[in-house]
């Protein structure tokens, strides 16, 4: 059952196949067999799985089952999740036990999906190969020397191991789209507003969006439909109905405008990676697409412009872990200055305090104009690129990553290097447009994803134009060797 | 050297909504610790505040009484620190774009003389929880009740130029929030207090001196005590050559001084920035409409309406208006008595204000309504009693013995009126007290209160003082 897509399982379900209790408890097994390798989970919710999976079955059996009623799927354990430890991939949040469910959660909940567990993920969201983790590296199932990428490495080692058929991510720089990229599946990064953040621990607030993670498009549809839309609780949810992707996922593209920007094929991008990207953009070709070179000319300030933001407000967002209510809290503190020292700096890593201090700099008096101000003017050059790319273009396309996975340690002693692999997908999240990530073939056995990029609120095409493609070819539906059986 | 003293206040009023700025939990003061606090009170991870409609309603409300602009866009921003009672280890605030900006309010001072204090800006912010420090064995407590509170920062320019004037413009705002039904005005709870920033500068010298900033001063006597406190501390030191450093000064009340909490250099850098989990605060054109709707007739204009139709001095006007409260009362006892407006004034402002001050009683509290003083003063006009007996009438009514009438049924209060009673009692004192009958016409005109006394004394004070004089002075002249 494990090679199943969401909608192939769903299908299952609804035929009486098999139960959500049957799946439920092969994928708890393969999990326990199989994520020993791999790290991907922090915390496995096996008696909770099988309640929801008791509690579906019986909603299948009454007729009253949604789309993703009885689908096991994991939760990205930067989720509150009501009564499950919550941990944000952090020492500091290791003894928290979430007493609220984020609207992400809830929303899985209502549809009657079933949580197997919370994925590993880099600290707090910060990195890019889940090597921050305080619960320790995850591995990619295509090669365990290689990192999965990060901050969500867990959702995707775990779903491109097959472990689950479908996980949640968030993305504040391409922590969806780069480990989707790097383990081989399939993830969207909505547009800024489209995902309610409510329960969702904040990172960089104005960056954050939690998007699905899954090995095909049809399924990211499915389980975006269930996330999506407007929430009372969170100020920066787009108050716009949510379509359905599935409706119009079949949807002709002949005709459609493919952009590349040049910016996103010079230098620093892999040769090979190259290559695996060119042969895909033929595939849309074929599909009838027309294909034009564009510019993105502000390409260079996303790098230096996302670290001045987004460290600007995880050190405001990461002040509430001060060990005085919930949290980590160091032994036996002689004052409060010391509490506060002692129980920030042992209970946060070194990528996180690094970034407090970039963003308390970064927001200091006599440093705000020349750092955080300007930022955000950049800010608007950046979204001004893409709002004047979508008058010419449908879709973006280009690179998720400028390499295939790198190996574990590989880059770990220089940070900046660890930044740059986020180079094409930082953008995104400063333009708050959407963009996704979808397998397209290897280097040296290690994937390649393709990054496309869509217009404000143009989810569904982005979904659309990555079915087509997957329709078309069976990168998607590739597994790891030793995760096949 | 001749200094004048230069004083500009902060103000923080506590807006009276049900819920807090950012969250659903309950405002009420007084619960249990943490019983008021949701996971947004708490600063728990991933939650987001969601701002609350009421309070940017209160402080438009204001702005417009205020004659201020009310911006049509303003922005949260976040000021950073720690602090245990603080607990998202920011404060949410507005910054560079507050939502009220530009106003001003009058002041009357001693000498009947009407001063213009600017109010530089006002801004939305939630309140902090408290920290405790006692009863936990050298720990601290913390309870985030108040935390999340809604407050309104008022910021006056610096055009306040003594301790009289700070009290009278605090004074004076604090009856506009009360009648604008935005703040409870409760200090004692916390719900007005006030930050004043005062400095001293020789007279006629136009650059400010240095400033203190005091904090803590919840009554309007310890914000008049610690400005006098701080005036007389800077004008000596600079005497002695000392210079004024720019600090925050904390004011004891139980020793009646000020001292230092920290000094500039120690201060916080609070590395405000726009809050991104909030969008700016857009205000339209309906929402002032609504707000400007909903705003009651104002202090100064009450005032100056009590003047009028009421013939009231400013001075007696200005005490009735002091509270939205005690306008409406004394407007009812006017309405239910019918008499002059003046002497329902004097019972409103005299033996009423004796009463409520003497219980500690609010107006809203007092056991004798608009409806009893005003069926009393009725019973003045219409000659059922003297002004004499309204006195224990109305102590009556206020030791809860009922209404007027019902007070003077039961104690047979009602004033003796049928003269040929009072020539009869008049004839029986002229009869007893023949001495002073002769004194009196030999010319010893002062004996008359004598008689007055001796009739009404008979009387038990019931008889109308009116026809004793014309009755008495009538028999003795006779």
């Amino acid at each position: 059952m494990h090679d199943k897509t969401i909608a192939q399982l769903a299908a299952g379900l609804a035929q009486r196949e098999f139960s959500s209790v049957e799946l439920t408890t092969a994928l708890l097994a393969r999990i326990k067999a199989r994520d020993g390798e791999l790290n991907a989970f922090i915390t496995v919710t096996e008696e909770l799985a099988l309640a929801q999976a008791q509690a579906a079955d019986q909603r299948i059996q009454a007729g009253s089952a949604a789309p993703l009623t009885g689908i096991p799927l994991a939760q990205k354990d930067i989720f509150c999740t009501n009564g499950v430890k919550t941990s944000c991939g952090s020492k500091m949040l290791d003894n928290f036990i979430a007493p609220y469910d984020a609207t992400v959660v809830r929303r899985f909940n209502e549809a009657g999906a079933v949580m197997v567990g919370k994925t590993n993920m880099d600290e707090f969201a910060m990195g890019s190969s889940n090597e921050t983790s305080f619960y320790g590296p995850v591995k990619n199932p295509w090669d365990l020397a290689a990192v999965p990428g990060g901050s969500s490495g867990g959702s995707a080692a775990a779903v491109a191991a097959r472990l689950v058929p479908g996980a949640t991510g968030t993305d504040t720089g391409g922590s969806i789209r780069q480990p989707a990229a790097l383990c081989g599946i399939t993830g969207i990064k909505p547009t800024y507003g489209r995902v309610s953040r409510w329960g969702m621990i904040a990172f960089a607030s104005s960056l954050d969006q939690g998007g699905p993670m899954a090995t095909t498009a049809e399924d990211c549809a499915l389980m975006l439909e269930a996330m999506a839309g407007f929430d009372t609780r969170d100020s920066t949810s787009a108050d716009l109905p949510v379509p359905s992707y599935q409706a119009t996922l079949a949807n002709d593209i002949k005709g459609l405008r493919i952009g590349l920007p040049k910016e996103y094929f010079g230098e620093g991008l892999d040769p090979a990676v190259a290559k695996v990207i060119e042969q895909a953009i033929d595939e849309y070709r074929r599909l009838g697409a027309e294909v034009v070179e564009i510019s993105l000319p502000n390409t260079h300030l996303a790098v230096p412009t996302y670290y001045v933001v987004a460290p600007a407000e995880c050190s405001s967002n990461l002040s509430r872990f001060d060990g005085v209510r919930y949290g980590y809290r160091c032994e036996a503190p002689k004052n409060l200055e010391d509490l506060y020292k002692r129980s920030r700096g042992e209970g946060f890593g070194p990528e996180v305090q690094r970034r407090i201090m970039i963003g308390t700099y970064a927001l200091s008096a006599g440093y705000y104009d020349a750092y955080y101000l300007k930022a955000q003017k950049l800010r608007h050059l950046i979204s001004d690129d893409f709002k004047r790319a979508f008058t010419q273009v449908d879709v973006i396309m280009g690179p998720t990553s400028p390499t295939v996975a790198f190996n574990i340690g590989e880059k770990t002693a220089d940070p900046v290097t660890m930044y740059l692999s986020d180079i094409y997908t930082i953008a995104v999240n400063l333009a708050g447009v959407p963009g996704m990530s979808l397998p397209v073939g290897f280097v040296e056995g290690r994937p390649v994803g393709m990054q496309l990029i869509g217009n404000y609120f143009d989810e569904a095409r982005l979904l659309n134009v990555a079915h087509k493609f997957q329709q078309a070819t069976d990168w998607h539906a590739r597994l790891p060797e030793a995760f096949k059986a | 050297m001749e200094w004048e003293v230069v004083i500009g206040l902060e103000i923080h009023a506590q807006l009276a909504t049900k819920s807090k700025i950012f969250s659903g939990a309950a405002t009420a003061y007084g619960a249990e610790p943490n019983t008021q606090a949701c996971t947004i009170d708490l600063g728990m991870p991933g939650v987001l505040p969601v701002l609350n409609r009421e309070a940017v309603h209160m402080a438009a409300k204001l702005g417009l009484a205020i004659g201020a602009e009310v911006a049509r866009r303003s922005v949260f921003a976040r000021k950073n620190y720690f602090y245990p009672d603080l607990p998202k280890g920011y404060q949410i605030s507005q910054y560079e774009l507050p939502v009220v900006a530009n106003g001003h309010l009058n002041i009357e001072l001693e000498e009947g003389i009407t001063k213009r204090i600017g109010i530089t800006r006002a801004h939305l912010e939630e309140d902090a929880g408290k920290s405790l420090h006692e009863d936990f064995h050298g720990m601290s407590g913390i309870d985030l009740n108040r935390a999340g509170t809604p407050l309104l920062e008022i910021v006056s320019e610096p055009d306040l130029r003594s301790a009289k004037e700070a009290v009278a413009y605090m004074k004076k705002l604090h009856s506009l929030v009360r009648y604008l039904e935005i703040c409870d005005g409760n200090m004692q709870e916390g719900s007005f207090r006030c930050d004043a920033n005062v400095s001293v500068r020789p007279l006629g010298q136009a650059a400010f001196g240095t400033r203190a900033e005091v904090k803590n001063l919840n009554s309007f006597r310890f914000v008049e005590k610690a400005i006098e406190y701080e005036v007389t501390r800077q004008i000596a030191l600079i005497e002695s050559g000392g210079k004024v450093v720019q600090e925050t000064r904390l004011y004891d009340p139980d020793k009646g001084e000020t001292r230092s909490m920290r000094a500039k250099e120690e201060a916080n850098d609070y590395r405000y920035f726009p809050d991104p989990d909030l969008l700016p605060l857009v205000i339209d054109d309906a929402f002032v409409a609504a707000a400007r709707a909903s705003l009651p007739e104002l202090p100064d204009e009450k005032k100056q309406r009590f003047v009028a139709d009421y013939g009231l001095s400013n001075y007696d006007a200005g005490v009735l208006t002091a509270t939205r409260e005690l306008g409406d009362y004394y407007e009812q006892v006017v309405k239910c008595s019918a008499v002059d407006a003046k002497l329902a004034a004097n019972w409103v402002m005299g033996d009423l204000s004796a009463a409520l001050n003497k219980s500690g009683k609010e107006i809203g509290e007092s056991t004798v309504s608009a409806e009893m003083l005003g069926g009393m003063l009725k019973r003045i006009a219409d000659d059922t009693i003297s002004g004499k007996i309204a006195k224990e009438v109305f102590e009556a009514m206020w030791a809860g013995e009922g209404d007027a009438d019902a007070v003077i049924e039961k104690k047979g209060l009602k004033q003796i009126t049928d003269s040929s009673a009072i020539e009869q009692i008049i004839d029986d004192v002229i009869a007893a007290n023949p001495d002073n009958v002769a004194a009196y016409r030999s010319g010893k005109d002062k004996l008359f209160g004598f008689f007055v006394g001796q009739v009404m004394k008979a009387t038990g004070g019931k008889a109308n003082p009116g026809q004793v004089n014309e009755l008495l002075k009538q028999k003795l002249n006779g």
